[in-house]
């Protein structure tokens, strides 16, 4: 018996050290693959942007051309973030509640933009809205191109966050309230937004993150003029291009930590919801 | 309760036609505008060939590696205990939202002839940049974090009692993860890697910058679009995209039928 014992305590040693060298491999191999592929790159571009000093630095993010890009980025992400809150929570909407044939084709039509490569995202919004356009709009080489492309490529976020949350809201619950009396606008306010609210913030960061990186679907139909059309990551581009590596890597640090704050915030809204639902 | 409806029925699909379903019809219609001849020779030229082989072999190389990353370190985040942990969760969803074109900056400065590792490559006689290997770690980057954000939220659903049971009785760390563990996030696992594969073959920006973009040699089927585009050649590029696009319907398709019952994102 106290042999049998001893046998199994030995036994769960052995398995809890093997645990502990599984863990240790794991995170091992965890670490190697994350520096190799996203920390090394990320720590030598830092050090570009930095290798001709601070005075340097500062001057390649505030130079004049720079600046417009990071106006015009931020601008139009923002514009496209608060057009994806409105349209995409109504399309979230129509494609919980309302009836209509054809509904699980429209459902799936809105992964599209995920699935599309962005250089012909830009390509598809060319054909109708380019200067061949049959419906004779036409947009390219305009400040309204950069906010269609960045429209399409970020279509889905909204929608696929507030649709779960929509699912998930009893209709009966809104039935009361209309029966109590409450008017359209006060249901939707009281009740529909609050439960939506985590769902639109979380999809809003998610496509403000995007927006603001945007490249492929911008390159061909924006024409990259200096000052007019050309966002921070044509910028950068364009930097690289001409063999200015010291001022893309300065803004592409700036382009990071804006990045970086944006995922702070779905990390923070992530955290808000969880923590809601439990309540 | 239809009076309600149909403004909005209108604003959603108005918006929906406006920015996603009429763009596309158009360049449906404007590929095949003069016959599929000129279409099926853009897509047949040698060098659009190469491009379309290219994308493959990048794909062939970054999902599964990415599929291996996702899996191990998911597995890693939802049951082993260690510090460092939040900082592992933000680094994984990094590359979501980094801009491609930084990604490609990134990897250009490393392996660069004034990079870090790029002077000892060059000593070597191992070309990465503007060749295969940047190409494929630019990919890898961009398309790290699909498979374990699918796996985290099953593997946290699924709990670990089973793997537990297993463990009390006998089953080893292997055993425990091809016979319980894995089975119970395959579903995860293949949406991850649909996922995974239309990033990749979908990827411009990054591999833009570390390509060199060679015509017929460092060219993607996503480069190919964009020298076609330039070069005038509308109706090429068109060809192209349309590849690619049908390529992204399959990829959709395969989304509808593998996508979680609970969407947990």
């Amino acid at each position: 018996m106290a042999a049998t014992t001893a046998t199994a305590a030995a036994e769960r040693r052995t398995r809890r050290s093997s645990d502990r060298a599984g863990t240790a491999l794991s995170l091992g191999f965890v670490t190697a693959f994350l520096t190799v592929i996203v920390l090394l790159p990320i720590a030598a571009l830092a050090w570009k942007s930095a290798s001709k000093g601070g005075a340097s630095f500062w001057d390649a993010i505030t130079s004049p051309q720079g600046i417009a890009a990071l106006k015009l980025t931020l601008v139009t992400s923002i514009l496209v973030s608060v057009l994806n809150a409105v349209l995409g929570t109504v399309t979230a909407w129509v494609l919980v509640r309302d009836r209509f044939r054809g509904k699980a084709l429209v459902n799936a039509l809105i992964d599209l933009p995920f699935a599309l490569p962005t250089i012909v995202a830009g390509l598809t919004l060319l054909a109708l809205y380019g200067n061949k356009s049959p419906i004779g709009i036409n947009v390219t080489f305009t400040r309204t191109a950069i906010v269609l492309a960045l429209m399409f490529v970020t279509l889905p976020f909204v929608v696929r966050t507030v649709q779960p949350l929509l699912q998930e809201l009893d209709p009966e619950v809104e039935q009361a309230a209309r029966s109590l009396g409450a008017s359209e606008f006060t249901v939707f306010r009281r009740i529909v937004f609050p439960a939506i609210l985590p769902g639109i913030l979380s999809g809003v960061a998610l496509a403000f993150a995007k927006a603001i990186g945007e490249f492929g679907s911008l390159v061909i139909i924006t024409g990259n003029t200096p000052y007019k059309t050309e966002v921070m990551s044509v910028y950068i581009f364009g930097r690289i291009e001409s063999g200015d590596s010291v001022s893309a890597a300065a803004v592409a640090v700036l382009l990071l930590a804006i990045s970086f704050v944006a995922l702070l915030l779905i990390g923070a809204v992530r955290e808000f919801s969880t923590r809601h639902d439990r309540a | 309760m239809t009076a309600r409806r149909l403004p909005l029925r209108f604003v959603a699909f108005g918006y929906l036609a406006i920015i996603l379903a009429g763009p596309l019809a158009v360049m449906f219609w404007r590929t095949f505008e003069h016959g599929v001849g000129p279409a099926w020779d853009a897509i047949t030229a040698p060098d659009t060939i190469h491009a379309f082989k290219l994308t493959a072999i990048i794909t062939a190389i970054a999902v599964p590696v990415n599929t291996v990353f996702g899996v191990v370190v998911a597995l890693a985040i939802v049951r082993k205990k260690f510090p460092g942990k939040a900082l592992l969760n933000a680094l994984i969803d990094l590359p979501l939202a980094l801009s491609p074109v930084v990604v490609g900056l990134a990897l250009f400065l490393l392996y660069g002839r004034e990079g870090w590792l790029g002077p000892w490559l060059d000593r070597h006689g191992i070309q990465v940049l503007f060749a295969l290997p940047s190409m494929v770690i630019a990919t890898i980057f961009v398309s790290l974090p699909f498979v374990a954000r699918e796996v985290v939220p099953t593997l946290r659903e699924v709990g670990d009692e089973q793997e537990q049971a297993a463990r009390t009785l006998g089953a080893g760390g292997w055993q425990t993860f091809w016979r319980i563990t894995l089975p119970s996030i395959r579903w995860a696992v293949i949406y991850g890697v649909v996922l995974t594969t239309a990033r990749c073959l979908g990827e411009y920006g990054a591999v833009a910058v570390v390509s060199g973009r060679l015509q017929g040699q460092t060219e993607t089927a996503t480069l190919r679009v964009q020298e076609r585009y330039e070069s005038f050649d509308l109706a090429g590029a068109y060809a192209v995209s349309i590849v690619l696009a049908l390529m992204a319907i399959l990829v959709l398709v395969a989304m509808t039928l593998f996508r979680p019952k609970e969407a947990a994102h």
